[in-house]
């Protein structure tokens, strides 16, 4: 019988309104095993801890049963408390008296009631634990960040500058993402490339950074401090080791018509292609789809300009398995495709455009060098209708719920530059809200109104109907109570952000979980905004919800700074509340080995004493402390009972149930 | 059987540490008030739950029992949810040939963040179970009290 | 009252975000007084009198573009489908019978025109 201790607290008046205390502690006292029985008014304060601890040694306590607060809260402060007494720290129990009675109850007498069967529940599984002793596993000391947008990017700077190595893995050919193809950055207009290439090549040439362009990870295995990653080096067909990125294959190759996705299909590239001129790493890549050589075996042009004899038409994919201690989601966000919104005629008319193909059409190094050119005929457009909230903000069944947040702060910025650069354009912005909060963002948003004159609308474009060279746009004016009728030569729409689709596979991967949207969830979404539920597991970027750049690199450089902090240890201190086999139980079914998630049981041949000094070998199951997260399926899968779970065993369970129904 | 109007059901509720839980903290954070007759028993996820346990509880004399996990797909532990549900419909089936009403037991999924769902969920299962009125077809009368 | 309107439609006018789509898509917004983000609001703050009164109603096409185009499904078009019942309920029944259509028919109206017609006055 253990000698147990019981602690009641008023937590002020939280609990102490609605439940006796008093009542409770005395009737506890009543309850088999108890010696000591007291409540005191914050049990988690500095004097409340030392009379725990006081207590422990003076009755020589067993096992401590707090009545409080969730366990969720104060815990981890208690096991501590006990630790420093002497006793296991896993000989606590809370009764959770706060969050789910005092505070859900109003009649006294009923919560009283209550608190104190929570109470002997409490007591009935503090009777059956047992001290456990937390194992510790070794930690990798390597990160690998998922995605080479501005937000792996910096996270990767980030820790290599604490001195941790760590492996970028990006889908395309080159590092940079989504900023690249941005023309200039609000609110201070300064340009996207200017201020995004020198971070590109620092990844480059850090001696901590390695990069693997044009890869993807196909296999995640392991757990916080030792993960597993497959990644796959998708075939070139270029020697990275040699391609010196001259580019004359890029101007030789005779296959004209690929169109070009980084200025998103408004002009073409060539089988053979660097993405643009600051690439990282500035490597050719052919385009397998396109390339000649290798669809029909005829043309070799490109092998034959080389100097450097990079080109390899027989490449094959290739995989590496690496180790790393912590893995960095950082796989960004893509505008949502447009054919549920065809009152924007954007599939009739190759002058509706979506922002960022406008970022393209207003970038130097864009299609049309930089000229704000209609894609249709190569006029100057004149009037310029821009359409907030295509996608977002509306029912499931239309599109997006959520605000893509981005897409006010750009629309003004495009806006704003539209009559910087072509004084006689007229620019109507048609808002639902106009929504920037943010350092100096307000303050942009009214500046492009008063000092560029643009036309701001309250209101929304109900359809565009393409007619003799002109788009003619049907919209609303709230405010002013009428209805729109525009002629205009360009039709910008901001369409709402998602998920890269990556993410989704990767998140089942990683055992990260998604919300509904599939952004990543954090674990608590005010407190620890830059880690996944899953430990181990880091959020960056716009993977997470959508976020503008300053915000993305401040949560770059976050999420860095707890993986270095995890890198930092030396050894993890694992949850010992793992599952735990009856080896003269077990009958060697595989049935628990089936069910776990995380592999952590394995089967041994192990020899057991027989009759008569014989030796039996029988096959029964390990589980690695390591490995093992506590979920319990195991033990439920067992059909002879020998697999149970440390600190929430089957005999604990059951004396809870039965203290509650007695 | 006539509804007696004093009675109060003995409800177990078996919730699942990372969302439900988290959950019925968050009803009491917010003040959303359910009967006091339900109790919760915090396990690490819902696939720990043995339908033994709840047999265990109706043996007790329970009157009902419900377990509160993570959405499906939303499982800390990736799929423990899915093997819940799996048990659980198994569960009932044999509750249904014992003969105990499908009422008294439910598998509801409660995230972190649905703190009222949780308050709804249980002001309603003890109306239910209250209706029913006490649990005596599994119920061990050696374990009764008095 | 409200309910009566929210009942029939099945529309719930607290999901509109005041965007306006409706209203730039309505192609009759030149003939009605009031607009399909107006019927909404004025359903949500209980001004279904005017509503009522009001001819814009009969103007509707039914062309149900609002429906469709609404981010947040919010279907103006059936609560103007809803009031126009309501307004048929109150005047004790149904006052034009099939044989009385054609005798107001011209031959400028538009084939929508006369099947919204049918679909108006059929109940």
């Amino acid at each position: 019988m253990q000698r147990v201790g019981v602690f009641v607290c008023w937590c002020g008046s939280n609990i102490a309104a609605t439940v006796d205390v008093e009542k409770v502690a005395q009737t506890l006292k009543q309850e088999p095993g108890v010696v000591f029985s007291t409540h005191y008014q914050y049990m988690c304060s500095q004097a409340g801890q030392e009379m725990i601890a006081d207590t422990i040694r003076e009755y020589g306590l067993t096992g401590v049963v707090i009545c409080s607060c969730s366990p969720r809260m104060h815990e981890a402060t208690f096991r501590k408390t006990c630790q420093r007494a002497g006793l296991n720290p896993y000989m606590v129990e809370i009764a959770n008296i706060r969050e789910q009675c005092s505070w859900i109850h109003k009649d006294r007498e009923a919560a009283t009631e209550k608190a104190v069967i929570l109470g002997r529940a409490a007591i009935a599984k503090v009777h059956l634990n047992a001290p456990l002793t937390a194992g510790t596993s070794s930690v990798k000391k390597r990160a690998l960040v998922i995605g080479g947008g501005i937000a792996g990017i910096q996270t990767a700077l980030d820790i290599a500058d604490a001195g941790f190595p760590v492996d970028i893995v990006e889908k395309k050919p080159t590092i940079g993402g989504k900023m690249t193809q941005i023309d200039k950055t609000f609110p201070t207009l300064d340009c996207a490339a200017c201020i995004l290439t020198p971070k590109m090549v620092d990844a480059a040439q850090n001696e901590n950074i390695r990069i693997f362009a044009y890869s993807e990870v196909q296999a995640v295995k392991g757990f916080v401090g030792n993960f597993r990653v497959t990644i796959k080096k998708k075939a070139r067909f270029v020697d990275e080791t040699k391609c010196t990125g001259c580019g004359l294959c890029t101007e030789k190759c005779p296959q004209k018509k690929v169109p070009n996705e980084f200025n998103l299909g408004l002009d073409n590239r060539r089988a053979i292609y660097i993405p643009f001129a600051q690439a990282v790493p500035k490597v050719a890549t052919i385009d397998a789809d396109y390339c000649s050589m290798l669809k029909t075996g005829k043309c070799g042009v490109c092998s034959k300009v080389c100097t450097a004899g990079a080109i390899d038409y027989k490449q094959q994919d290739t995989f590496l398995e690496e180790e790393y201690g912590a893995i960095v989601v950082a796989t960004g966000f893509n505008p949502i495709k447009l054919d549920k919104f065809d009152e924007f005629a954007y599939s009739q008319s190759k002058d509706v455009v979506t922002s960022l193909e406008f970022e393209r059409l207003m970038n130097a190094a864009g299609p049309t060098g930089g000229t704000l050119l209609r894609p249709s005929d190569g006029t100057h457009p004149k009037t310029i209708v821009f359409v907030q909230c295509v996608g977002s903000r509306c029912d499931d069944s239309k599109g997006k719920p959520y605000c893509s947040k981005i897409c006010c702060m750009y629309t003004a910025k495009h806006a704003m530059l539209c009559r910087e650069k072509y004084p006689d354009t007229d620019v109507y912005v048609f808002y639902i809200d106009v929504r920037t909060p943010g350092k100096n963002f307000d303050e942009f948003y009214r500046r492009a109104v008063e000092e560029y004159g643009v036309h701001y609308i309250k209101g929304m474009v109900g359809k565009v109907v393409p007619e003799n060279g002109k788009l003619k746009v049907q919209a609303s004016d709230l405010l002013g109570g009428r209805q729109l009728h525009i002629d205009a030569d360009m039709v910008v729409l901001a369409a709402a952000i998602e998920p890269d689709e990556s993410a989704r596979p990767l998140a089942t991967m990683l055992t990260a979980s998604m919300d509904t949207n599939d952004f990543f969830t954090e674990a608590h979404p005010k407190l620890r905004p830059v880690e996944s539920p899953t430990a181990g597991i880091f959020l960056s970027g716009a993977c997470q919800g959508p976020k503008d750049i300053p915000e993305t690199v401040a949560q770059a450089s976050a999420a860095a700074a707890k993986v270095i902090g995890l890198l930092c240890k030396d050894q993890l201190v694992c949850n010992p509340c793992v599952a735990q086999p009856d080896e003269l139980m077990c009958n060697g079914c595989s049935s628990c080995e089936k069910v776990c998630p995380y592999g952590a049981i394995t089967y041994i041949n192990k020899e057991f004493r027989g009759p008569n000094r014989t030796t039996l070998l029988r096959r029964v199951a390990q589980v690695n402390g390591a490995v093992c997260q506590g979920c319990g399926a195991c033990t439920v899968a067992c059909p002879s009972g020998a697999m149970d779970l440390k600190g929430f065993s089957n005999k604990q369970i059951m004396a809870e149930v039965d203290a509650i129904c007695r | 059987m006539p509804v007696n109007e004093e009675f109060k059901p003995t409800i177990v509720a078996f919730c699942c540490n990372w969302c439900s839980y988290a959950g019925a903290d968050l009803s009491g954070t917010n003040r959303l008030q359910y009967p006091a007759n339900v109790k919760i028993i915090r396990i690490p996820c819902s696939c720990r739950l043995n339908p033994m346990f709840i047999l265990r509880a109706f043996q007790r004399g329970a009157d009902g029992v419900i377990l509160c996990g993570c959405h499906p797909g939303d499982c800390h532990y990736t799929t423990g949810n899915y093997y819940a549900r799996r048990r659980m419909t198994l569960l009932f089936s044999m509750l249904d040939y014992l003969g105990i009403e499908r009422e008294r037991t439910r598998v509801e999924w409660v995230s972190a963040a649905e703190g009222a769902k949780f308050a709804a969920t249980m002001n309603e299962f003890a109306g239910t179970v209250t209706k029913l009125g006490p649990n005596r077809r599994l119920e061990d009368l050696r374990c009764r009290k008095e | 009252m409200i309910e009566t309107i929210k009942r029939i439609s099945g529309v719930n006018p607290r999901k509109c975000m005041k965007c306006g789509k409706c209203t730039a898509s309505c192609p009759a917004y030149d003939e009605m007084e009031y607009h399909p983000h107006q019927f909404v609001d004025m359903v949500e703050t209980g001004r279904i009198d005017e509503l009522m009164h009001s001819k814009g109603i009969y103007l509707c096409l039914s062309c149900f573009a609002c429906v469709e185009r609404c981010p947040r499904s919010v279907e103006p078009a059936k609560l103007i489908e809803a009031v126009r019942l309501a307004v048929i309920r109150q005047q004790g029944g149904d006052h034009m019978t099939a044989d009385q259509i054609p005798g107001k028919l011209d031959d400028a109206l538009p084939q929508q025109a006369i099947t919204s017609a049918f679909r108006k006055y059929r109940k």
